[in-house]
């Protein structure tokens, strides 16, 4: 009996490690050329993992000053912001439309609506209840704007390459990185090695001092609610911030996946011990 | 609906009125007490693990159901809704989506271990077969689902498949225009694929019913593959097999959790995170990796019909399988030449899956240096002809030419070890 226990747990862990594994293989990928791409680690990463809200509230800056002059972010809504796990969640208000800060960053944003007396087309102040406008009227203003590129959505694209995270990082950071003479480029496009061929419409969006950081409000370890020194606003530490605010972006409900996730493992671990002396009461005086 | 003595005994009024209307209580506590060999081991709780993962998919479905819409303007953007917004949305697709990857894992454990049991063999064929209805169902189930949200891999996967039609001589064009309802994948196809993804299940749930029916009508198969004679050799369904059944489940559902909380992208394709483009073709097609063997025989053969005439085939020979193998001996405990091939089938069954999931023109690592040596393309033929060559060569001719080896008399003999062959030692 005890041989068969030891099977189910070797073909068990034998599964978990080829899983893992082939986990850890798909995530390598990336990279054309000499460049090697920089697994950072992520505050998010782990079974305990969380986003660094601090990052996450300077990510959306830089998404709001930089990155939305061309991307949209069109399946989140501006109150999705002051969620619970979300870079600017705070306890105080529980419902994120009531969030101050959501409703300024709302406010910043101009959407397109129809005035209900006249039926006249007029622009308005976003609500916290508004969705992230378009940034284009359509995909041909969005090409003729960008010479012929497209600048895709990002709500999700951190779960949208098979490096994630990793991979939005170092295409941030790799317009540095040598031409090969292999590459060809027409004019309006950048070699950037990270892309699949080397190639991408997009200029290198980030210069050092590009943003000026805001003071951010984190909670510290008492639970209240306190301001933050803002770092210097380098290449690596906006990429970094910006791909922290578009990972929670591409997964907003990670943290209470984790937690939730914890508790039911517990719960099954537990459970799986009780079973396993109720079968062994069940059968101690079956030969088999 | 089981063969064995009924010992219900209705105890009260309403129970003794019901009993001779309709046993249905009767059915129930049958089922609890039918006789099991009492020498099944934990490659035997996989058909509860299963029941219990269709389940859980019909559940979850059948939510996701009420808030996902089949429209291609609207379906990613719906599934994207019920993870941000939709309560406990966040838990429900994932555990769909990845319920779907623990279902087809289940079932393939499940029907590795009928081939090395033997639990296709008489009287168990229809058994056997209606098991491979369900498998089929379940293929184009699985395939229908992943078309619904309707990322990259949704539309190109949809199209690669249904392309399949096209090949078929003559009415090909038609068929698929037919199947489609229009000349490309598009919002008809996704409104059809809907509606059956929602159907199919059910037509699983049935053929579950009848394939328990079939199970109760003669009798669980065992590791030894011996016929259970005296009432010695079997123990009551419940308490004995349930609380196995559900120790195996519970272990079972710690790497369902594992998957589902902590890596719910990793079975799936990056790829299916951008919304479906028709203009635009991904470098890599791959479907889900419960679908990489198939995947890898049909492009195992350069002609289109040629290769999907093989993948159909690779199904198809296990329906026909009871009647290929010729050995009269179930378990391959006892055929030590038969295991062997048995463990290269499921090693060959891996390497499809490899071939399935990598770029044909591509060469094999260890086994070419350079552009010298062996390409998947040939790596997925070697695979393909043993898959096929141990159905219907390996297996009819080893069971004409094999000696098996000694086998107890009875379950309770090879347990307690008093026969003169001694005990089977697990073949584990």
């Amino acid at each position: 009996m005890a041989f068969k226990m030891k099977t189910a747990i070797l073909v068990g862990a034998a599964t978990l490690v080829a899983a893992v594994s082939g986990i850890a293989y798909a995530a390598g990928g990336g990279g054309t050329g000499d460049y090697k791409m920089e697994h950072k680690h992520w505050h998010f990463q782990g079974a305990f993992g969380t986003y660094d809200k601090a990052a996450a509230q300077r990510g959306y800056q830089v998404y709001r000053e930089v990155c939305a002059s061309c991307h949209a972010l069109k399946h989140l809504s501006f109150r999705h912001l002051g969620d619970k796990g979300a870079p600017f969640y705070n306890a105080d208000y529980p419902n994120p439309n009531d969030n101050p800060l959501v409703k300024n960053f709302a406010a910043d944003w101009t959407i397109e609506d129809i005035d209900t007396e006249t039926g006249d087309v007029i622009e308005r102040a976003g609500i916290p209840a508004d969705k992230f406008p378009p940034i284009y009227p359509n995909e041909a203003a969005a090409r003729a704007s960008n010479g012929g590129g497209l600048p895709p959505d990002l709500s999700v694209m951190v779960a949208a390459r098979s490096g994630g995270a990793d991979y939005l990082y170092n295409l941030m950071l790799a317009y540095d990185a040598p031409k090969p003479d292999d590459v060809e480029l027409t004019p309006g496009l950048y070699y950037n090695p990270v892309m699949d061929g080397g190639k991408i419409s997009m200029a290198a969006p980030l210069s050092d001092g590009l943003v000026e950081y805001a003071p951010m409000m984190v909670k510290n370890d008492a639970g209240e609610m306190v301001e933050v020194a803002a770092p210097e606003a380098t290449v690596e530490q906006m990429a970094a911030d910006v791909t922290e605010f578009l990972a929670w972006s591409a997964d907003p409900k990670l943290e209470q996946r984790k937690s939730a996730g914890f508790m039911t493992m517990l719960y099954l671990l537990i459970l799986a011990v009780l079973l396993w002396f109720s079968y062994k009461r069940v059968w101690r005086n079956v030969e088999h | 609906m089981s063969g064995h003595p009924s010992t219900y005994e209705p105890k009260y009024g309403a129970t003794k009125w019901l009993d001779q209307r309709l046993p249905i209580i009767r059915m129930g506590a049958d089922f609890m007490t039918f006789p099991s060999p009492r020498n099944l081991n934990y490659w035997y709780t996989f058909g509860g693990i299963l029941t219990l993962c269709l389940v859980s998919q019909i559940i979850t479905g059948i939510i996701l159901a009420m808030h996902y819409v089949p429209h291609t303007e609207l379906a990613f953007e719906s599934v994207q809704r019920i993870r941000r917004d939709v309560p406990f949305g966040w838990l429900l697709q994932p555990m769909h989506a990845v319920g779907a990857s623990m279902f087809f894992f289940a079932v393939y454990v499940h029907m590795f271990r009928g081939l090395y049991y033997g639990s296709y063999k008489a009287p168990r064929e229809v058994l056997w077969i209606i098991g491979c209805l369900i498998y089929l169902v379940m293929m184009a189930t699985g395939f229908l689902g992943y078309t619904l949200p309707w990322g990259q891999m949704s539309f190109w996967g949809a199209t690669v498949i249904t392309g399949f039609f096209g090949a078929v001589p003559v009415v090909g064009e038609s068929l698929q225009q037919w199947l489609l309802g229009g000349y490309a994948v598009d919002n008809a196809t996704l409104n059809r694929f809907f509606a059956l993804h929602y159907l199919l299940p059910f037509v699983i749930a049935g053929l579950v019913g009848v394939h328990v029916w079939a199970l109760h009508h003669v009798g669980q198969n065992n590791p030894i593959g011996i016929t259970p004679k005296t009432k010695k050799d079997t123990l009551s369904f419940h308490p004995y097999y349930t609380v196995k059944d559900a120790f195996a489940v519970v272990v079972f559902l710690l790497i369902f959790a594992f998957f589902l909380f902590y890596q719910p992208d990793a079975l799936g394709h990056a790829d299916n995170y951008i919304e479906a483009d028709a203009l635009k073709t991904p470098p890599h097609i791959v479907p889900e990796w419960y679908f990489l063997p198939f995947y890898a025989i049909l492009r195992a053969v350069p002609d289109k019909l040629a290769g999907i005439l093989l993948m159909l085939g690779a199904i198809a020979v296990l329906f026909v399988l009871p009647w290929l193998d010729t050995s009269k001996v179930r378990s391959m405990r006892f055929r030590p030449v038969a295991r062997g091939f048995f463990w290269i089938f499921l090693f060959f069954c891996f390497i499809l899956g490899w071939c399935g999931a990598e770029t044909p023109d591509n060469m094999v690592p260890f086994l070419s240096v350079g552009d010298k040596g062996l390409n998947f393309t040939w790596l997925s033929r070697i695979a393909t002809f043993y898959y096929f060559a141990y159905f219907v060569i390996i297996l009819p001719i080893l069971g004409l030419v094999e000696k098996p080896k000694d086998r107890p008399e009875s379950i309770t003999k090879a347990i307690l070890g008093d026969s003169s062959h001694g005990a089977a030692a697990p073949a584990e």
